[in-house]
This record gives C-alpha cells, structure tokens and sequence, in this order.
C-alpha cells in the first residue's frame, strides 16, 4: 500500500541531496576539524561552509552560530546558558504556557534552581499577547522565551513585536524556531531575537544535529566541557557529517520556502475545509490565518486520538495525536488545554503535518477516508450516543 | 512507543460484541474524559449465566481492544466466574499490553465489577419486589 506521511512535524525524511552532500565525510572527509593536518583542516571548512550557510539564512555573522545535537539542546544551552550568566543580575523568566517541553521542563528545571517562572496564558486561537509580555516583565527579568511557531496547532507568535519590547529593556530574547527554521523567514533581526533554536530534521535534514543563533554580546554559560570547539561555547568534536547536512537541508529548504510555503498553504486549507466541512462536530485548533502552511490541527468530538491515529495507519496515513513528544503519557496535551479545550476534545485532536511530497491527491485520500474512520469510532463512542439523545 | 501485539490489533480492528444491549441486567460505566478512556460495558444475565455482553467504548486502541476480549471472556460464564477475571487475565489474553497501557485493563476489570455489582443489585430489589 503507498503510505501517505503526514507527520512532518514530527520529523522529515532526508533529502537525497542532503544525503550525498554528506555521503564524503564519514570514510573520505573523517578528520577531526580540531586537527592541524589536512584531513582536519578539509573537516574543518566544510563545518564553516556550513556555519556561514546557517548565519546567512538567519541574516546573522558565523561567529553567532553554534553547532548543537539538535533542538532540543539548542533550547536547554539558551535557557540554562543565560539563566546562568545573568543570575547575578535577576532571577526571573518569562515564557509561555503553550513551549515545547525542551523549554517547558527547562524552566521547571531551573525554577528547582531558584528561579521564577511567568508561564504566560495564550487565547484560544494559542497567540501570546505582546502587552502581556511587557506586563510581566519585572526588574528581576532576566530572559524571555517565545516560540516562534506551535507544533502542535501551528499558531505563529508576534515575535517580532515582542521582541521589540523585551530587547529594549536589556533582557535577553530567545526564541524556539524548530518549528518554522526553512520554512517561514527567520532573519533574527527582524524577528528581533537574541538567540533563536533550530534543528536539521525538521527542514528535511538529518537527525542529531541542530544549531542555535547566539546574537554577538549575548552572555551565555557553557554547559559541555572538555573542548575549545565551538569558540568554548559547547565542547564536543563535531559532528561534521550532520553539520554539513544542516548546512545543506537549510539552504535547499531556504531556496524553495516562497514556493512551496504557498503550494502548502493551498493543500492546509483544502484539508482544513474538507474536514471541518465534511465531518460534524469537528473544530480547527489554532489560528486559521497565523498558522504554519504545513499544520492542520483538528478536535473530533467523542473519539479518541490514538484510535484515529492507528485506523488511519491501518490505510496507509500516517499523522499525530497531539504532539510526537507526549504521545506516551495520559495526560491531554498542554498546548490544547492551553488553548481552552475541553480534556474530551483534546483526547480527540488530530494533528496532519504536510511536507514536500504531499499532493492534492494525498489530501483528497485523507479526506475520502477519514469520514469512515470517524463514523466507526463514534458508532463504538459512549458519549457519542449521548450527544445524538 | 512499544507496539501493539497483533491480538490487541486484532480486537481493535474487528472488535467483538460492540453495541449495548435493550433493557440489560447489568451496566458498568467507568472512566471520565480527563483520563481518556470511557468504558460503558452491558450484560444480560440468564440464570446467573452471562448470555450476552457488549460494550461501547471511547478511549485509545488498547481501551478498545481490551473492552472487545471483557466481552469475549466472560461471555457464557456465571457471574461467580466473570468475577474472578482480573485484569491481568484480560492483558495476558490480548497478549500482553505496553506498560503505559496497563492502566486499560485496570479500566476493563473495573467495568466488569461495577456491572456485576449492578446486576446483583438489580437482582437483590427484584426479590425485594417478588
């Protein structure tokens, strides 16, 4: 059976060309960058070739770019990193209620440390509010992290304008772009950030590597020891293979965002309107304008999402409860709570992330499809019954 | 996550004895929408032998699947028998579950008691009435 992936958001496949730009560095190209010789040497500039890719998508300097093992470490350097600079100056952070857990559980992390954390409420369409950042922000603020995208239900942040108010008062700005690097404009000066996170899978690279953006000036406290790489930001040979490909994925991502932002646009709304047209009781999470072009979040009431999930796997699609990352615990997502969904509807949510390959066919199947699934699981649904009495 | 066994497949793809059944002589409802799982499961009960079960449930593949083998295992038993199914018998009837999922059999097994409590509640104001 032909397989429709619709979990981009999860993860992508590597490009092709990712793959053979990578190919010469595990058995031809395998020097340490930190040797002197040439096998080191020719290691080494292809890990700045791709520093300097990664700096000019972000319209940022090389200097400003460091190499990490992906998203996730991106986020805990930025959080703990100058949570630990600036302890000197405040103690106080300010993020919102709807981050991905690599900040969220940072910030839990460092509120065991002695910090406080504001976790800013969202609407229900999932925006943070720039003015309530700025109400929250006190003498003692010493960071604020907003991601730039949701990747649960796609909603895009006011960065810019919150970054605006938060860099003016000389707190330092973080964003979380894991979602939306390649695939929305992410210059770190308009978006006004001083660090931005990023991670190569989800642009269509490989998976272990990821980089954060670490504006000129920014004090940031190492947490890997043990190396000069990185100018001591973050010891550890590098991973030369996965930085090249990082380099490549986002410069190929880079080439075709204003093309295929628009093609994915076109294929989201279709999917968004054949659902929530098509199938009663089902409702759009998130924001039906400010949203990734790739997300489709939708609740579908008195079903749950994991037996959606495996029907559809069953016919060949494959797509997401809430997020990737919670899918094992029982607790609802907090994002769609944060939203203000109901614990029902967010048992009940699907989330379908569209990638490089998806067609208009590929949305047409899911859509001839998933009425099907819904009638089966609501015909099997005690609180479905309930609601036709 | 750890895989679903093909018997726990195979109960959610073609789940047995789903529906309800008119005027029963025993319903168990259990679970609530915080947690996920709602489990309703209905006897009828003829001479304190199981003749027939259904179940409707909402709830994750492993809710459904282990509601479909509830069914399928008291089906036919007196109700001093279908008392005695613990959970642990229904999971190791699927084949096992994932760790994460064990918390179904618990919802399963909880269903079967409250409509065996139920039936015999039904049974004891029956004879109060007789």
């Amino acid at each position: 059976m032909k397989r429709i992936y619709m979990d981009h958001a999860a993860t992508t496949p590597t490009d092709p060309e990712v793959v053979r730009a990578m190919l010469p560095f595990w058995t031809d190209v395998f020097g340490n960058p930190s040797s002197v010789h040439q096998e080191g040497r020719e290691a080494g500039r292809a890990v700045e070739e791709a520093r300097s890719t990664v700096a000019e998508v972000l319209g940022a300097r090389p200097e400003e770019i460091v190499f990490t093992a992906g998203g996730t470490e991106s986020d805990n350097l930025a959080l703990k990193g100058v949570a630990d600079a600036k302890k000197d100056r405040g103690h106080h952070i300010i993020t919102s209620k709807i981050e991905h857990h690599a900040v969220l559980e940072t910030c839990r992390f460092l509120e065991g440390k002695g910090f406080h954390v504001t976790y800013l409420d969202v609407d229900d369409r999932g925006s943070v509010d720039p003015e309530a950042v700025q109400r929250a922000i006190t003498d003692e603020t010493i960071l604020v992290s907003i991601m730039h995208a949701n990747n649960e239900i796609g909603t895009i942040q006011p960065i810019a304008a919150i970054g605006r108010i938060v860099r003016e008062r000389g707190i330092v700005f973080h964003t979380d772009a894991v979602q939306t690097a390649g695939h929305l404009a992410t210059k770190v000066d308009e978006l006004d950030v001083d660090l931005l996170s990023l991670s190569a899978h989800k642009l269509y690279g490989p998976k272990g590597v990821g980089a954060l953006y670490i504006r000129k000036g920014t004090k940031i406290t190492p947490f890997l020891h043990g190396g000069e790489q990185e100018r001591r930001r973050r010891a550890s040979t590098h991973n030369v293979p996965g930085i090249v490909g990082l380099g490549r994925a986002i410069a190929l991502a880079e080439a075709r965002r204003e093309v295929e932002g628009p093609r994915l646009t076109a294929l989201r709304d279709r999917l968004i309107a054949g659902i929530v047209g098509g199938i009663e009781h089902t409702v759009l999470n998130g924001d039906p304008r400010g949203r990734l072009p790739s997300n489709v979040s939708v609740a579908i009431a008195f079903v749950e999402g994991e037996s959606l999930v495996l029907s559809l796997d069953m016919e060949g699609i494959a797509c997401a409860t809430g997020s990737a990352c919670t899918s094992q615990s029982l607790e609802p997502s907090h994002v769609l709570i944060g939203i203000g969904l109901s614990h029902e509807l967010a048992h009940g949510t699907l989330r379908f992330s569209l990638g490089r390959h998806t067609t208009e066919e590929d949305v047409d199947h899911v859509l001839a499809v998933l009425p099907g699934i819904v009638a089966r699981l609501r015909a099997m649904s005690p609180l479905y019954q309930k609601e036709k009495k | 996550m750890e895989a679903y066994s093909d018997k726990v497949m195979d109960h959610f793809r073609n789940p047995r004895n789903v529906g309800d059944i008119e005027n029963p002589d025993g319903i168990g409802r259990v679970g609530n929408p915080v947690c996920g799982d709602i489990m309703e499961l209905y006897l009828r009960v003829e001479k304190d032998v199981i003749t027939d079960a259904r179940f409707k449930t909402f709830g994750c593949g492993a809710a459904i699947a282990t509601s479909s083998m509830v069914t399928e295992l008291i089906k036919n038993k007196t109700i001093e028998e279908a008392a005695k199914i613990s959970n642990r018998a229904v999971a190791e009837a699927l084949g096992g579950l994932p760790p994460i999922k064990m918390h179904c059999s618990v919802l399963a097994e909880e269903a079967l008691t409250k409509a065996i409590e139920d039936y015999r509640a039904r049974k004891r104001d029956a004879g109060k009435e007789g």
